[in-house]
């Protein structure tokens, strides 16, 4: 049991809990606010939508996946508090009852938290904001309308001053140093971060974590720092830090990110985690590894580097020692000449069939270098070395790339599963390089890019 | 004026601030339960005993019920009894509930229900079309065939003869809110049933067969529900079933509510279907004679696959005269889910096939699908495959009207010179239309009843057998009985589906809530009118006829009485201030093994025209553009039947597109849950979305002259399906045979296939 204290709704709270219960489920079995609705148990939905503000600002968050102590000192608004305290509804459950935009008003809750914290956040790019919010009776015309017809709205009172407390849980670790030290002590313990993963252990798999530590408020290893020669990523950096961070140095990288989870797994979910899962896919870890990334592993005051691709060892397997953690991302300032390509099922919040990451680069007509590298190809996000050969120091011209992509099959043999065939995978990737080359040349190949 | 006003949901205010209750909502009682089903993970087999020891023992569990705690197992099955609430020896599919678990706590019941083991001896399963083509394994004793003409003959000796497959996906219906029952025991043994069902009546007739208990000492209660789609027209008996056995055995109330994940595994989806064709047609492409063979693969247990395979047979011919056709339908019993309703009920699996043999023969003979299509409409007068009369056929208008005002050909011809300059992004357009049959095809379906209370305040009761699953049901029929006594909306209070209240009620399905139950309701609330005309007009040597109600008033010749003042008096005076109503459909009848008569009452049209853009490096692809012209008779709420129609050419399009189903070669549903079986969310809805309703009554004598919306509107998204299509036709010269869903990866091994 730990001690957990927020705000709830602009009222003060204490509460008593096991560190692995969620939110929704304190929410709808204990306080009895049942407004909260569960749809999925995963994050995958967005019904169980919630704000939750710090001294970052506000997010929206999934609550099915939320831990208690993650919101531990934050101010928690739920549906229910969303109206203003005289009753006066919010913009945006006004402007969803006038354009229509509840059917079955399952979703409604998500939906209207959602659009109430990016338009807090100032926020008007109402389709990815509202990516993570499923709903399956309107089509979203009216939902996106609604949304639209707040913009520029001013934010009611009681949502733009929330009042933050001072944490309590003694499950929360502070610093690099503190984890590096909790770490030690309890090897075999859980670190939990945005929790977007580790929620699913808990939630659908019924597992006994033991002992736990909370690591989202590390301060130090949250930030971004950039400086003249490299771009250092603290590993409790969440998705939407470094896709904002990246946005100047880094596009192509910071557009994929826009569908990396939703708006509320993005703002939850951290590169550290990202990495340290190992996931086959993982998103980041190709475009970073294209971009020459060094990782930074501790345990206790030991610290070691190594290429990201050497981290990851094979399925399920990565180097990385009992008590060690994942404590920062490094790569070298460059122009930007990467390309991050995801193909999926769904556009947003979908696992990449295969996600590539192309970065190459030229001088005088001459490829002088290039870093490949591929999720949903193998095990693990993996180079893709015969190509990269095959490129340097050849002409940058179509024939170069035809050639080049027809040896993906060297580097990799795919898997088929759910969601996608083995073929289709290398084809994927062999037409990414090809896109590539399209795309540096100027042709049309963006997709959302065409109007008719 | 209520009727036509562009009203919100009734539940708005409620939706937005999450004060809407949905079962799981409901407050319950300190000393409830919990109930999980442990499930099994083999697909087919012989089930040799359970090891639930594990489970009796994990923390939390109250009891586990296994099938050697019944002496009869109760039954789940809307009509077959095929659907044992737990398994018995047969051993049917992946997710078939094996024993139930009766837990403090929902989290406790479903930790406990992994616990179990099961022996099974495991039989090769039956998944494919082929598998149960080879072991014969079908419902309906066999394939059924509906023939008009001589359609084999005539195929021989047709100018042009084509013949291809088309092949669709099922379809997860993903309402938001997954299934849920609670069961609240009362005295003397009676049962008091809270549950998210599109079928009230017969949850309360499952449920009392499982307690051994006459109807009437079973109640249940719909509020609302969180979507449903079809979904919850009889999948949800099983969980209603096991709250009451468990709350009959405990003495305490008991909740069931399915995770997700539980919910994909356990619960029937769309019924998938193989449609072969063969059809003859002349060089302008009109039909001379057609063939069908639907397969579909109904799952483990008959559920609702014979009528919703019929449905499929009856919209084989969708918008056009087929002067000769014939349809074999198989009815395949396969070792997966129970296939089950699912918005449109089979119509949009028949309607796909058609609108495919169109594409086909616009492509064959090199000419605009579209005038192909209209070519081969129907004509007034002409009467469909089942002996129909085509009495009111929108299309002829509607169509050329659509195609206008979306500038479908200006923007072909624009496609056509996009796609001969651009290599890698191609795009391509389809228009396409809908004729969908409205009622039940089981014909004493067409029934509904309503009970209406006027109160001595003047306040309105309303009630009747619908249930409100987002469509607007409940909103639409209050404006009816709103308008019907000349009152505000607020005055009429909504109430939840109550089997107590009003008895033995159809599912609300078949797109037919507002017809049936609007027209009950308005019966209902005339008798109240007469029975106060009858009353007041004597009063003032006037005769009933004269009395009017409108603007919150009575008004009998010279003499005008506020509402209140009315209802006060009236009462005083002992006028009856309560009625129920009843209807039926009139003018149907069909015949079901003949496969001849007037099932429907009428059709509802329309048609969509979308285009779309597509990579053919990745196949990935985008709607641009969506223009919609759709016929809901005169609306009875045009902000309701737009959200109707936005919403399911959205599903529909999903359906077709994008969500795919994939179960392994064990018969295991590998995509369950909204991590790996991918609904649309806001970047796949079209980028322009046109929506229009067309300007006509119905013209049979329906509630107020309107027509039924929930279903139709689903398969304009076959318009986004075979733009997709007409886009893979622009990347070669043969023609594509696109399967769906049309993935990424399946337009990509598409294109690939095609012949430059």
């Amino acid at each position: 049991m730990t001690t957990v204290a927020f705000s709830l709704n602009g009222k003060r709270r204490l509460i008593d809990c096991e560190p692995t219960q969620t939110l929704l489920d304190w929410l709808r079995e204990e306080e009895g606010l049942t407004g909260t609705k569960e749809g999925c148990n995963e994050g995958d939905c967005g019904a169980c939508t919630v704000m939750v503000q710090d001294k970052n600002g506000a997010r929206a968050l999934n609550a099915c996946i939320l831990f208690l102590p993650q919101i531990d000192g934050h101010a928690v608004t739920t549906v229910e508090g969303l109206r203003a305290p005289d009753g006066q509804l919010h913009p945006a459950q006004e402007a969803l009852i006038a354009h229509h935009g509840s059917q079955c008003g399952f979703c409604t809750p998500g939906v209207a938290m959602s659009m109430a914290t990016a338009h807090l956040n100032e926020a008007t790019d109402h389709k990815d904001q509202l990516a993570g919010n499923l709903c399956r009776c309107t089509g979203y015309a009216p939902i996106l309308k609604a949304a639209k017809t707040i913009e520029g709205k001013p934010a009611p009172e009681h949502l733009a001053t929330p009042a933050l407390l001072a944490a309590t849980s003694e499950t929360h670790l502070r610093s690099s140093d503190e984890i590096a030290e909790w770490y030690l002590e309890n090897p075999t313990g859980t670190l939990i971060a945005g929790g977007t993963d580790v929620g699913l252990w808990v939630t659908k798999e019924f597992r006994a974590l033991g002992d736990v530590a909370f690591i989202g408020q590390a301060d130090d290893l949250r930030e971004i720092r950039i400086s003249d020669t490299e771009i250092w990523i603290g590993a409790c950096a969440t998705i939407a830090d470094l896709r904002r961070a990246l946005r100047p140095h880094h596009a192509h990288f910071a557009d994929m990110l826009k569908r990396y989870g939703s708006e509320q797994v993005r703002n939850a979910a951290t590169i550290g985690g990202n990495i340290a899962n190992g996931s086959p896919i993982g998103d980041s870890p190709p475009a970073l590894i294209a971009l020459g990334a060094t990782l930074h592993l501790r345990r206790g005051d030991q610290r070691r580097s190594m290429p990201l691709e050497s981290f990851f060892i094979e399925y399920g397997k990565q180097d990385r020692s009992l008590g060690e953690f994942v404590e920062a991302v490094t790569f070298a300032r460059q122009a930007d000449d990467l390309c991050v390509y995801k193909v999926s099922k769904r556009f947003d919040q979908d696992i990449s069939s295969v996600c590539g990451a192309i970065n190459i680069k030229r001088e005088n007509g001459i490829i002088t270098s290039a870093r490949i590298a591929f999720g949903g190809m193998a095990g693990i996000p993996k180079c893709a070395a015969s190509v990269e050969t095959a490129l340097i120091d050849q002409p940058w011209d179509e024939l170069t790339f035809t050639r080049a992509a027809k040896i993906f099959a060297e580097n990799f043999s795919p898997m088929t599963d759910h969601r996608a065939s083995a073929e289709y995978r290398l084809a994927c990737a062999e037409n990414m390089l090809l896109r590539f080359f399209a795309e540096k040349s100027g042709q049309l190949t963006d997709l959302r890019a065409v109007v008719t | 004026m209520t009727i036509s006003a562009r009203l919100p949901h009734d539940s708005a205010e409620a939706h937005v601030t999450g004060f809407a209750r949905y079962t799981d909502d409901v407050p319950t009682p300190k000393n409830c339960l919990h109930l999980a089903f442990g499930t099994s993970r083999i697909a087919r087999g012989r089930l040799e005993g359970l090891e639930v020891e594990q489970v009796r023992k994990a923390p939390g569990v109250q009891t586990v019920l296994t099938k050697d705690d019944f002496q009869h197992i109760p039954d789940c099955a809307p009509a077959a009894h095929d659907e044992p609430l737990l398994a018995t020896r047969a051993i049917s599919y992946t997710g078939q509930p094996l024993f139930l678990v009766i837990a403090e706590t929902h989290l406790r019941a479903r930790a406990a229900a992994h616990l179990g083991t099961a022996n099974i001896i495991e039989e090769r399963p039956i998944l494919t079309v082929e598998d149960a083509l080879a072991a014969e394994t079908w419902f309906d004793s066999g394939p059924r065939t509906y023939t008009r003409g001589t359609p084999q003959h005539i195929i021989q000796n047709a100018p042009h003869r084509l013949e291809g497959r088309l092949e669709l996906g099922g379809q997860e219906h993903f309402y938001l809110e997954g299934q849920t029952a609670l069961a609240l025991p009362q005295d003397n043994g009676d049962m008091r049933i809270i549950c998210s069902s599109q079928h009230p009546s017969e949850i309360q007739h499952k449920v009392a067969h499982a307690l051994g208990v006459p109807m009437h000492a079973v109640q249940v209660e719909v509020r609302r529900m969180g979507g449903a789609f079809g979904g919850k027209e009889s999948q949800g008996n099983a969980l209603a079933i096991a709250c009451a056995i468990a709350a009959q055995r405990t003495g305490r109330p008991c909740k069931m509510r399915y995770d997700r994940d539980d919910d994909f595994m356990i619960t029937g989806k769309r019924h998938d279907i193989r449609i072969d064709y063969e059809v003859g047609f002349t060089p302008d492409g009109k039909i001379e004679a057609l063939l069908f063979k639907h397969y579909l693969r109904c799952g483990w247990s008959q559920d609702l696959s014979l009528p919703v395979a019929d449905r499929a047979m009856l919209h084989a011919d969708n918008a056009y005269f087929i002067p000769h056709m014939e349809i074999t339908s198989y009815r395949l019993r396969t070792n997966i889910q129970s296939a089950t309703a699912f918005r449109g009920f089979g119509g949009p699996q028949g309607m796909a096939g058609i609108e495919r043999v169109m594409d086909h023969i616009a492509h064959h003979l090199g000419k605009d699908p579209l005038e192909v299509r209209q070519a081969n409409f129907y004509k007034k007068g002409q009467t469909t495959h089942y002996g129909q009369k085509i009495d009111e056929f929108a299309l002829e208008e509607l169509v050329p009207t659509l195609a206008a005002t979306a500038d479908y050909t200006d923007r072909r011809a624009a496609i056509a010179a996009w796609n001969a300059e651009q290599k890698i992004l191609k795009r391509g357009i389809a228009l396409t239309p809908v004729k969908f049959g409205i009622s039940f095809t089981l014909t004493h379906l067409n029934q509904a009843g309503a009970l209406v209370h006027v109160y001595q305040d003047g306040s309105v009761m309303l009630n009747h057998g619908g249930t409100e699953m987002g469509q607007g049901l409940f909103q639409k029929v209050a404006q009816v009985a709103a308008h019907r006594f000349g009152l505000p909306l607020e005055r009429v209070k909504i109430t939840a589906t109550d089997t107590a209240k009003v008895p033995n009620t159809s599912a609300t399905a078949a797109s037919s809530g507002s017809d049936l139950n609007g027209m009950a309701v308005a019966i209902a609330c005339d008798k109240i009118k007469a029975a106060i005309a009858a009353w007041i007009a004597p009063l003032h040597q006037a005769v009933p006829e004269d009395v009017t109600f409108k603007e919150t008033r009575v008004i009998v010749g010279a003499t005008s009485y506020s509402w209140e003042d009315a209802i006060a008096q009236a009462y005083q005076a002992r006028v009856p201030l309560s009625a129920t109503g009843f209807y039926k459909t009139p003018s149907i009848a069909w015949d079901r093994n003949k496969g001849q008569g007037r099932p429907f009452y009428y059709f509802a049209y329309g048609a969509a025209c979308t285009e779309v853009v597509v990579d053919t490096l990745t196949g990935e692809n985008r709607i641009l553009r969506t223009d919609i012209l759709h016929d809901v008779g005169q609306s009875l709420n045009p902000a309701l039947d737009i959200g109707q129609i936005e919403g399911g050419y959205v599903q529909g399009a999903g359906w077709l597109t994008m969500e795919e189903l994939v179960w392994d070669d064990k018969g295991v549903l590998k995509t369950h849950a909204p991590s790996t079986y991918k609904i649309p969310a806001t970047n796949d809805t079209p980028e322009i979305f046109n929506v229009h309703l067309w300007d006509g009554a119905n013209t049979e004598d329906t509630i107020y002259r309107s027509k039924a919306v929930g279903e139709p509107p689903f398969m304009l998204g076959i318009s986004a399906f075979l733009a997709l299509s007409d886009t893979v036709a622009s990347c070669g010269s043969s023609y594509p045979a696109l399967n769906a869903p049309a993935t990424p990866e399946r337009l990509l091994m598409t294109m690939r296939g095609m012949q430059t």
